[in-house]
């Protein structure tokens, strides 16, 4: 592999649990007015696609965690995961 | 007292604020664009409302990176006053030199209303003029002011008197009526643990006037004169 792996990371960000999502909220009773009644609970998040180079996965992971800890997250409310792949040049 | 008004893309509330302390306070005001480096020729800065960057990802979480941030960064550090004023309420949790986050209205509605809010802390160049318990009438205008900390945090601001301001009804009772956004503890404005920067979401630079809806604000922007003065007569604030 060469010193500039491309790679693909897609990260979600949602609240933390215990923050209330009025969002979440609103689109569950959306759900349920349309019949949907098995729906218990929704939580709306953030989805990016990030596209970098790294030279090897591990590092790929490190910089992609500093990445949502710095801005794609907010730390104080948010939390996040991702995964990540390579991508083709 | 030369006072400093940030203006990011995207800001609406800097010609307010700047009109606000000119006309309101009869103190020289400059805007200072993003890029700016150095603000130590001011004697205290104001991080105005507004949408700055579009609010894309977070409110806030863009103009965090702007040039000017790293200057405010060090002034803060200085102790020179800061106020953020709604979106610079975010921007200023953003940045962590305030604790907490801002998180959508529980209505999920944007808000433009006058609330009343009550004085907590008067140990803040911005509200060294108000007594601890009066009662202000301030407009707010936002969609992300649920102010929100966990449980931990919210002891410690209580312990250490960052609490600035609480949403109240016109009686000085804090009730979830009187809350226009769900934040916790019907909080409307905090400090950092010295003081000096304060962040709320009402503005208090669009009721400067009774000519224009009420004058509550002025007493938060004149309390900061104070600090001028002591810099006029030489000593240390």
């Amino acid at each position: 592999m060469s010193d500039t792996a491309r790679w693909r990371a897609e990260v979600y960000v949602s609240l933390r649990p215990g923050v209330n999502d009025p969002q979440g909220l609103a689109v569950r009773d959306g759900l349920r007015r349309l019949g949907y009644d098995e729906v218990e609970e929704v939580r709306v998040g953030r989805f990016v696609q990030v596209w970098f180079t790294a030279p090897d996965a591990e590092t790929a992971h490190r910089r992609i965690a500093a990445m949502c800890e710095q801005l794609l997250a907010n730390p104080v409310v948010e939390q996040y995961r991702f995964t990540i792949e390579p991508a083709e040049r | 007292m030369r006072f400093g008004i940030i203006t990011f893309p995207g800001s609406n509330g800097d010609h307010d604020a700047l009109m606000a302390v000119r006309l309101g306070l009869g103190q020289p005001a400059e805007l200072v664009w993003h890029t700016e480096t150095d603000l130590s020729a001011y004697d205290c800065l104001i991080i105005p409302g507004g949408f700055s960057y579009g609010d894309y990802l977070r409110p806030g979480a863009i103009a965090r990176f702007a040039p000017v941030m790293e200057a405010v960064a060090r002034e803060a550090e200085a102790g020179k006053p800061i106020l953020g004023i709604c979106n610079g309420f975010q921007i200023l949790t953003e940045a962590h030199l305030l604790p907490g986050a801002l998180l959508r209205n529980a209505s999920l509605e944007f808000v433009c209303d006058w609330v009343f809010v009550r004085v907590e802390q008067v140990r803040t160049p911005w509200t060294n003029r108000l007594m601890p318990g009066q009662v202000l009438r301030l407009p707010i205008a936002h969609g992300d002011g649920r102010y929100y900390v966990d449980e931990r945090t919210l002891r410690d601001l209580e312990r250490n008197g960052q609490i600035v301001f609480r949403y109240v009804d016109a009686q000085g009772q804090v009730t979830s009526d009187a809350n226009p956004n769900g934040s916790v503890a019907n909080i409307a404005g905090v400090c950092n643990e010295r003081g000096n920067v304060v962040g709320l979401m009402p503005h208090p630079e669009r009721a400067y006037d009774r000519l224009i809806g009420g004058d509550d604000g002025l007493a938060i922007l004149a309390s900061v004169l104070a600090v001028g003065l002591e810099l006029a007569l030489g000593r240390s604030v």
